[in-house]
């Protein structure tokens, strides 16, 4: 009975490593092709060099979209924590009517297709002036953002005690005490995870970024899109890696500082 | 707003028509009116949903007031967030902050009221051994029990001096034998903070062992409010008389003044309830409450004293239980009747024995309907 279920439990482990390597595997490819000393796309690379790594770092149209696309995704990730953690708390307090009805429509950038999206925010945006702006991808990217924000502080909220705020109201601390001594000490987790996808959500996003680009601002997901289509150039490589192991790291990071303090998740 | 540790003392809390409708559902609670006095120990007492919850959250702010008003130390606070009323709140399920060690907790409201460092360490030294709880500051919530939880939470409540300290079930997570220990550091706490103490339970042992006063609350309104003596001695209603302790109950028409007729019963009653009775025609339907040790049991047989009542029926139960027995009698006229009696073999009564009870009708207190 126990050597069955752990035989189970070895084959259920195989077949999600082979689910996972089937998942990963093609993206893994761009960092042996990212370290390739030829100016091609030939796998496995025939000679190695950090070439393109220097490139990247050095080529201003690489550079300048890196930069942008830090400061972008780190305005979005306050902008989108603020947002999607008051609208969470408005939405977890009970004091919202036709809560079902906001939540639907806070949480709908998730499920429109971005195209879709796109089109309507570049749309408006040129009549208003922001296409091609920081505060428009910054606009446009924190609305996409938001709904992580939401559902990541939702998901804390749910191990909040709301009545601690009645406690600390009932000691003679304010709204804005009780938020900053009681409430965010204790949805913090939520509230950086929400952070880290705002974030990523801003740093990846291509869709958008390619109507609100303009020759002075673009990011680097354009960067890109736009090396891929005209150019065959590895250095794309170079940033694909870069963009991978910031994102996963971004990720796991949370998960594995909460490992090591089990009792503060409580 | 801010006191000094000297200025001890409660502050009067005043309920004034006080409502609080939720849609178009029976008010919760229903214009309830209640004087607490300045230092006095009242409880809130009721089933679930009869109010007293309801009335405590509205005081301390939690809750908006429909209408009315709630004056504490003379001023009408029911404008005010629960912020500025200077309260002190303990919740039944501690809510202290988890975050924060014992210490912590209890120096929060010093620190929302800016007090200094030093002096913040020596009250919440102090107020940590008012609650048996010295050298435990360092601890986190959850590194406590239940009933040393509810004990800082105690500590915190009332660290800051405040005039009047309101407590919402406070021991109703606890076993019961932390209950009852607790029952009494709640007891002494009240008796050496000299402060005004606005305590819900629908616990009645509870409410009779601490409160000065006991406010009987039952769908939204207050059907009594009186010492223990008085509620239970003196029920007005039958709510009241069938909530707080064992009553038997016998309801019928009033023929005459002193003279309550029923199905197969008629009993002399005293002229005057503690509610002066019911009179007029509205009022013709009555109960007279008796408490199980108010009735005696006699022999068929026996003769009837003078100035007592008595009803007929056979023993159906008899139960043994050291200090007193309880003796189930059922009456001729149909009802079930309970006796306490001081225990003591009595071969007369035994299950089944035709027996008569009887009761001063002095002793019998008269309710509408």
């Amino acid at each position: 009975m126990g050597e069955n279920e752990l035989r189970g439990g070895v084959g259920l482990r195989l077949w999600g490593a082979l689910v996972g390597a089937v998942l990963i595997a093609p993206t893994l490819i761009v960092i042996p092709l990212s370290f390739t000393g030829k100016a091609s796309f030939t796998f496995p690379p025939e000679s190695w060099s950090l070439r393109w790594y220097q490139n990247f770092f050095t080529d201003p149209g690489w550079r300048d979209a890196l930069l942008t696309s830090v400061r972008i995704a780190l305005l979005v990730a306050v902008l989108a924590s603020a947002l999607g953690t008051a609208a969470a708390l408005a939405l977890d307090s009970g004091r919202v009517p036709g809560k079902g009805l906001i939540n639907g429509l806070l949480l709908s950038p998730m499920v429109v297709p971005q195209i879709v999206a796109a089109i309507g925010v570049y749309a408006v945006f040129l009549k208003w002036g922001l296409a091609g702006t920081t505060l428009g991808f910054v606009l446009a990217h924190t609305a996409l953002a938001i709904p992580f924000v939401i559902v990541a502080v939702s998901a804390v909220l749910r191990g909040y005690d709301r009545r601690l705020e009645q406690a600390a109201a009932s000691l003679g601390a304010g709204p804005l005490t009780t938020f900053f001594q009681v409430t965010l000490p204790l949805i913090l987790p939520g509230v950086l995870s929400g952070a880290v996808f705002a974030f990523v959500t801003s740093l990846d996003e291509v869709v958008i970024a390619l109507y609100l680009q303009s020759p002075e601002l673009h990011t680097l997901p354009v960067q890109m899109f736009s090396s891929v289509t005209v150019e065959t150039d590895p250095t794309i490589a170079a940033a694909s890696t870069l963009v991978l192991v910031v994102t996963t790291m971004l990720i796991l990071l949370p998960q594995l500082l909460r490992r090591r303090s089990p009792e503060e998740t409580r | 707003m801010t006191r000094t540790a000297h200025d001890k003392g409660g502050a009067a809390v005043h309920l004034t028509e006080l409502t609080k409708r939720y849609g178009n559902a029976p008010a919760a609670v229903d214009a309830v009116n209640l004087e607490i006095a300045a230092g006095e120990f009242m409880t809130l007492l009721g089933p679930s949903g009869s109010g007293k919850t309801t009335t405590l959250s509205m005081i301390a702010g939690f809750t908006r007031a429909t209408s009315g008003r709630i004056e504490v130390g003379g001023h009408d606070v029911a404008g005010l967030p629960p912020y500025k009323r200077d309260l002190g709140v303990v919740f039944q399920h501690y809510a202290l902050f988890p975050h924060m060690t014992a210490a912590q907790n209890i120096a929060f409201p010093l620190k929302q009221r800016k007090v200094g460092k030093a002096e913040i360490a020596a009250r919440v030294a102090d107020a940590l051994d008012l609650v048996h709880l010295g050298g435990m500051g360092d601890r986190l919530p959850r590194q406590l029990s239940g009933g040393q939880q509810q004990r800082v939470a105690l500590a915190r409540a009332v660290v800051f001096n405040p005039r009047v300290l309101l407590m919402d079930e406070p021991l109703g997570a606890l076993d019961k034998k932390l209950r009852e220990q607790l029952q009494g550091e709640i007891a002494r706490m009240h008796r050496d903070l000299g402060i005004t103490f606005v305590f819900v339970t629908h616990d009645q042992e509870e409410a009779l062992a601490l409160s000065d006063r006991i406010a009987v609350f039952n769908e939204g309104r207050i059907e009594q409010v009186g010492t223990a003596a008085d509620l239970y001695e003196r029920p007005e209603t039958l709510f009241v008389a069938r909530f707080l302790g064992e009553s038997n109950v016998l309801t019928g028409t009033m023929t005459d003044p002193s003279t309550l007729e029923g199905h197969g019963f008629r009993v002399a009653v005293p002229r005057t309830g503690a509610s002066g009775g019911p009179s007029g025609p509205a009022s013709r339907t009555a109960s007279v409450v008796i408490r199980p040790e108010r009735l005696t049991v006699l022999p068929a047989d026996a003769r009837i004293p003078a100035g007592h009542n008595a009803l007929r029926g056979t023993v159906s139960g008899l139960t043994y239980l050291g200090a007193h027995s309880t003796v189930t009698v059922e009456l001729d006229c149909g009802e079930r009747a309970t006796v306490r009696e001081p225990a003591a073999a009595r071969s007369e009564i035994s299950a089944g024995a035709p027996v008569q009870l009887t009761r001063p009708i002095a002793h019998g207190v008269l309710v509408s309907g």
